[in-house]
């Protein structure tokens, strides 16, 4: 190892400056970092003509003709709707079977129980598409093809471990002497669990409702192989944009916008704890 | 894991979970090895052809160009978003409304459905109507379409910017955790910023590091809808992910033999690399591991030198 040396560079006076500029600088780079976003919002209040006829950069122009048909035609609605639901479907379902394992992890030994968290770890890791064909034969199958239900059960595949990993992480940090209090207390295992350990735990579990819902909603392989029209989700809807007189940016634009604004309101209200979601509850 | 009761009974908790995710993956990857093992003509009309088709995908040029390709690309991914991820961390306010404003702006690339992410930057890179495309043919001859190098590029620039706000997180929960006293400790020895960020920070990320660096290969291993939606895997194959070359063999010409193998030899490989992941990030938590007290990671603040003892250098 070298040795750390010691400078006297970095002096008091400087020290102020120095993290304004810190400050300054990361807002410059994430400016940097809207950009592509940026252009996307700019694009949808833009009509298809204006788009190709001209190149600018702030639009003289505002058309909300993308936003209007979006909202005129059922079928982008109907995805819109579809996506939501299965997203919404997904996240409950996972969150059911995920709190009693996860719980089961953080708490006992078991046998197995160190092979069972690798095998669940491994279909977090499992490319997508490897199940397209094994998941289009299945779903048709059991009658859940092109069902919202379809994809939700489908999207478990990767969310369930997920859930189970970041909830382990945030039980972990609560003290096991909790448990043992409240059996010498006379509480059941169901009512403990239910009424107060569930409770102390809600932070980690909208964390990683977050994440299941982010990661169900962000999805298209999956989703696209396991319906047709029904439930058709609103990133496989967006594939259908191009007609015979080519690429309608203007409309495509408007849809990728509105799949963004879900995904914003959600941040927002688990922004203080998403580095820690991230991070598996474990930092 | 110390104090953990062993009991049995906790099998029934996690049953639920063993059940679906027996039914979303055991079932398929079963389906899976029965197309690999298999020449299916029809519905009555199979052959048990054994490992024919492992053999043919191991040596079919163009999985192993993919292999060597996507191999390449994850690697490359990861000496950009790794050290730009921890710049930027370490540039986020730390406190008060910014903090959770830079959070948030930090966060949106990763709620982006991935096939928007493709189609954002399929308008953003279009050489006449998009604002990077113009910005770059200013400079360069920029042709997304026919040159392999600016695809390639579009690529690596498109996941930067879509994942390095993944490790950026990570590390700055990481960073977080750290307490004020060990920064304090640093200067009172006059520590510079590089010293800091070694012997301070880096311990501390050690644990959050590992997990960005292995989701991030991994999911790079596995990437899909972005290439496909801004080249399609081109121009010719040169941005053709394994899981592309995957999706075109198995639904594309529909030869579900040799997309069988190929899921599986795909599958194993990511399976051997999470088995290294999941090693690593419990080692400490073995019995017999070293345990890292905070009074040694304070330590390793000042000066350390297990091995060979030199005079102690005199801070000024």
């Amino acid at each position: 190892m070298t040795t750390m040396m010691a400078t006297t560079g970095a002096g008091k006076s400087k020290s102020r400056f120095y993290f304004d500029l810190r400050s300054w600088l990361f807002w410059l780079i994430m400016a940097i970092w809207a950009l592509p976003v940026v252009w996307l919002i700019s694009m949808s209040f833009r009509d298809n003509a204006d788009i190709l006829s001209k190149f600018e950069v702030i639009p003289t122009k505002i058309s909300m003709n993308g936003y209007a048909q979006f909202f005129a035609d059922p079928t982008w609605i109907g995805s819109y709707m579809n996506s939501i639901t299965y997203t919404l479907l997904n996240t409950v379902m996972s969150l059911i079977v995920a709190l009693p394992a996860a719980y089961a992890f953080s708490r006992f030994t078991f046998s197995g129980d160190k092979h069972l968290f690798f095998w669940l770890l491994t279909n977090r890791m499992a490319p997508a598409a490897v199940f397209l064909l094994p998941f289009f034969q299945l779903y048709q199958a059991v009658d859940l093809f092109d069902t919202p239900l379809g994809v939700a059960l489908a999207h478990m595949l990767f969310n369930v471990p997920l859930a189970v990993w970041i909830l382990e992480g945030f039980m972990s940090g609560v003290p096991k002497q909790l448990d043992e209090i409240a059996e010498i207390d006379g509480y059941k295992f169901g009512r403990f669990f239910l009424t107060i350990f569930i409770p102390m735990i809600r932070s980690g579990i909208g964390v990683t409702a977050f994440f299941l819902f982010m990661f169900s909603w962000v999805e298209l392989l999956i989703a696209r192989t396991i319906t047709s029209t029904d439930a058709k989700p609103i990133a496989a809807q967006m594939t259908r944009t191009v007609s015979a007189s080519g690429i309608d940016w203007s409309l495509l634009s408007a849809a990728g916008v509105m799949t963004i604004i879900p995904g914003v309101i959600v941040i927002w209200f688990v922004r203080n704890y998403i580095a820690k979601g991230f991070a598996l509850g474990r930092v | 894991m110390d104090g953990k009761k062993k009991n049995n009974r906790a099998w029934f908790l996690v049953l639920p979970v063993v059940f679906v995710v027996a039914f979303t993956a055991i079932i398929p990857l079963m389906a899976v090895a029965n197309y690999s093992l298999q020449d299916i003509q029809g519905a009555d009309n199979r052959l048990f052809v054994g490992l024919d088709f492992f053999k043919r995908v191991a040596t079919d040029p163009n999985i192993q160009d993919a292999f060597v390709r996507n191999l390449t690309l994850s690697f490359q991914l990861l000496f950009i978003q790794i050290p730009l991820g921890i710049f930027l961390a370490r540039l986020m306010p730390r406190s008060g409304w910014k903090a959770s404003a830079a959070l948030v702006v930090v966060a949106i690339p990763l709620i982006i459905p991935w096939n928007v992410i493709g189609t954002t930057w399929q308008i953003f890179t279009r050489s006449d109507i998009g604002l990077g495309g113009v910005m770059v043919n200013q400079f360069i001859d920029y042709n997304l379409s026919e040159d392999t190098t600016d695809a390639w590029a579009t690529i690596l620039v498109m996941d930067t910017w879509h994942w390095t706000p993944l490790v950026t997180l990570l590390v700055y929960a990481g960073l977080r955790s750290i307490p004020q006293a060990y920064y304090q400790a640093a200067a009172i020895d006059g520590a510079s910023a590089m010293a800091v960020f070694r012997f301070v920070e880096l311990p501390k990320l050690k644990r959050v590091l590992m997990i960005a660096i292995l989701l991030r290969f991994m999911d790079s291993f596995m990437m899909y809808t972005e290439p496909f939606v801004v080249t399609g895997g081109g121009p010719g194959s040169s941005t053709q992910t394994l899981s592309i070359l995957l999706t075109t063999i198995a639904i594309g010409q529909f030869d579900l033999g040799v997309a069988g193998a190929f899921s599986l030899m795909y599958f194993l490989f990511i399976q051997i690399f999470s088995f290294i992941f999941f090693t690593v990030l419990t080692l400490d938590e073995r019995p017999g591991a070293t345990k890292v007290t905070p009074k040694d990671k304070k330590k390793l603040g000042k000066d350390k030198q297990p091995k060979q003892p030199k005079p102690k250098k005199v801070l000024k």
